[in-house]
């Protein structure tokens, strides 16, 4: 999900129709329910890791290799003999923790570099702008590859790159939703009240304008969660063997007959993103009933 | 008109410029040598082979130095030499540029043919099958990883099936087609070469359709809304008062204002698709700048790391500029600003 979706007109005229309360409860909180469910049970698989796992992730045993799935291994093994269904459990911990905390720290820093430039205005505006612009003309994934490639394979160092590219979207949303408030009256009362500029940006402007930055960052964690894969993917994300799902991915691709090393990581991804992409949606509508999807 | 063009001209060069330093901080001021991704360990243990090895490539240099010698190569339409396949980055970029164009123009054409023609139909069939499966191909193409999809393709259609090619542009037993433009379709069908014309095309299935996918379901739903909306305009009312047919009211009246935001959106889809080929050349082994700049990031090869994003840049900021300049002529107030 970019940020292109987000914005999004969605907007259509409703036509009168009858229908029960809990019909119109699922159109309202369905897909946001439905959503926050899959997060949820995907979280609580990834604190329960160690508990759920039928057999330890990393446990090698070529005498059980590439068996398909079955009661005893439900996802099948791999080349080296390790539960898949085992190693997908512990994956969890590593994709969400990498996409959750990527997003919220390049949400963090891209809304207060985004908040001080619309809010300070004039040539530290224009400068720090531009900077975000010049920042968004990279290709993510390619700024980040070279960056990760250049710091040394590891998850924290490419969850370091990834934010290097993660923050300019949201400073630049950040900066035209303070923009929206500056002028409003309230903000001139805490101004003559003599508040300083901190607390007015931080008290008053930003719980007004929270809304669209929770939904760009609930859309965002999904887009994360796969570039995070991706590179680990291409060999520059987490060390070997570290259960992790792009990595999966990677480690069984090239089996054709074994399909299941692979098919089940790629699910666990599509499962995980899908679960953000309806939370984010559900939230967007309901703070925004006009553009609310029929 | 002239001054907004030459105002967003001067902008998108000087932005250019500055992504040229961006990529060249971050590639000189991130630990991780590239001597010794290149060396190897037994000669990066001598420092005499150390020393000249940077002497020769100018690593030795003060920052600035380096960045100043590479600016005054860069005008004189040089990259510098890329370290990993001892050749000038420009005659890499020369030589893996048609690829991925072909590539990402045959996504393009695709997603557009797919998704706008969807789109209107789930508008118009709002809550109908066509709406929910739409709805459901552009969430799939949404979420799944690309190379997990890449994965999932080879596996049923060349694995099992056996109906589709494997990776690369063309079968390795096969000679390329003589070069004119560098796409392998349109040279093989200058040289009338009609049996190799079906296995290049046949190569560009599965990558065009798993790297057109999240595009495509961008354009689906974009489509989708911008038509829903239209459909609730008073013209289209007006429309279907005066007696028009559905069809006409449809393709004459809603299309071509509904199409305006998938317009704009496109030049971005196509940037998106240029420079985001990554994930799919490598699964695909497809000789483009994608799986270029992979080996060179793989290898620490600054000079074509570099090269790659200014290159990468400067399409995204040209496309950019493109959809600038498309504005001021779909929507003539932009002018008055």
């Amino acid at each position: 999900m970019s940020e292109l979706a987000a914005a999004a007109p969605v907007a259509a005229p409703a036509e009168p129709r009858r229908l029960t309360a809990a019909q119109r409860w699922r159109r309202r909180y369905g897909l946001a329910t439905l959503g926050g469910a899959i997060i949820v049970l995907w979280i609580i698989v990834a604190i329960a890791a160690p508990l759920l796992a039928p057999y330890p992730p990393d446990l090698v045993d070529v005498t059980r290799r590439l068996k398909p799935p079955s009661s005893e291994y439900w996802f099948g093994t791999d080349m080296l003999g390790r539960d898949v269904f085992s190693r997908l459990l512990f994956g969890a911990r590593v994709s969400l923790f990498a996409g959750i905390v990527v997003v919220i720290l390049g949400a963090a820093f891209g809304t207060l570099l985004g908040g001080i430039a619309a809010y300070a205005g004039h040539r530290a505006e224009e400068a720090l702008m531009r900077f975000t612009d010049l920042m968004l003309c990279f290709p993510p994934i390619i700024l980040a590859m070279a960056i990760a490639a250049a710091m040394g394979i590891g998850t924290l160092n490419t969850m370091a790159a990834m934010l290097v590219v993660w923050w300019p979207k949201f400073a630049r949303l950040a900066r035209s939703l303070v923009l929206v408030q500056r002028g409003q009256e309230y903000v001139e009362a805490a101004h003559v009240i003599g508040y300083g500029p901190g607390r007015v940006l931080l008290k008053h402007i930003l719980p007004n304008s929270i809304g669209p930055l929770i939904v760009l960052v609930t859309l965002d964690v999904g887009h994360a969660i796969i570039v995070f894969a991706g590179l680990s993917f291409l060999g520059l994300g987490v060390v070997p063997p570290t259960p992790e799902w792009g990595a999966m991915v990677s480690e069984n691709r090239q089996l054709v007959e074994q399909w299941w090393g692979a098919t089940f990581p790629g699910l666990a991804i599509l499962s995980v993103v899908m679960g953000f992409n309806f939370l984010g949606d559900g939230i967007r509508d309901w703070l925004d009933p006009r553009a609310r999807r029929r | 008109m002239l001054r907004y063009l030459t105002s967003r001209t001067l902008a998108t060069i000087v932005m250019a410029l500055l992504s040229t330093l961006i990529v060249f901080l971050i590639a000189s001021l991130v630990p991780g040598d590239p001597v010794l991704a290149q060396l190897g360990d037994l000669a990066a243990s001598n420092p005499e082979i150390v020393k000249a090895y940077r002497a020769k490539w100018g690593l030795d240099l003060p920052l600035y130095e380096q960045y100043w010698i590479f600016l005054k190569n860069l005008a004189n339409g040089d990259l510098g030499i890329s370290i990993s396949t001892q050749r000038p980055v420009l005659a890499d970029i020369r030589q893996f540029a048609p690829a991925t164009v072909e590539l990402g123009t045959i996504a393009f054409i695709l997603s557009m043919a797919i998704g706008i023609p969807l789109g209107v139909a789930a508008a118009v069939g709002r809550d109908s099958w066509i709406d929910h499966w739409a709805r459901f191909v552009s969430l799939i193409g949404v979420s799944s990883p690309v190379f997990w999809l890449a994965f999932i393709m080879l596996t049923i259609f060349y694995g099992w099936l056996q109906i589709m090619p494997g990776p690369g542009r063309i079968d390795p037993i096969e000679l390329p087609p003589p070069t004119v433009t560098g796409s392998f379709l349109v040279d093989s069908a200058l040289a009338g070469k009609w049996e190799l014309l079906h296995t290049v095309a046949a190569h560009l299935v599965l990558p065009s359709i798993v790297l057109c996918a999240a595009t495509l379901g961008l354009i689906t739903r974009t489509t989708r809304a911008s038509m829903l909306e239209t459909l609730g305009q008073d013209y289209v009312r007006v429309a279907r008062a005066k007696g028009l047919r559905e069809r006409a009211v449809i393709v004459a009246h809603a299309l071509p204002n509904a199409l305006i935001p998938v317009v704009t959106l496109a030049g971005l889809a196509y940037a998106n698709l240029l420079t985001g080929t990554v994930m799919t050349e490598t699964i695909f082994s497809w000789p483009g700048l994608g799986l270029y700049t992979f080996r060179a990031a793989l290898a620490l090869d600054i000079p074509s790391i570099m090269g790659m994003t200014l290159v990468f840049a400067v399409v995204y900021l040209l496309i950019n500029w493109l959809v600038d300049m498309s504005y001021a002529v779909l929507d003539p107030r932009v002018l008055k600003r």
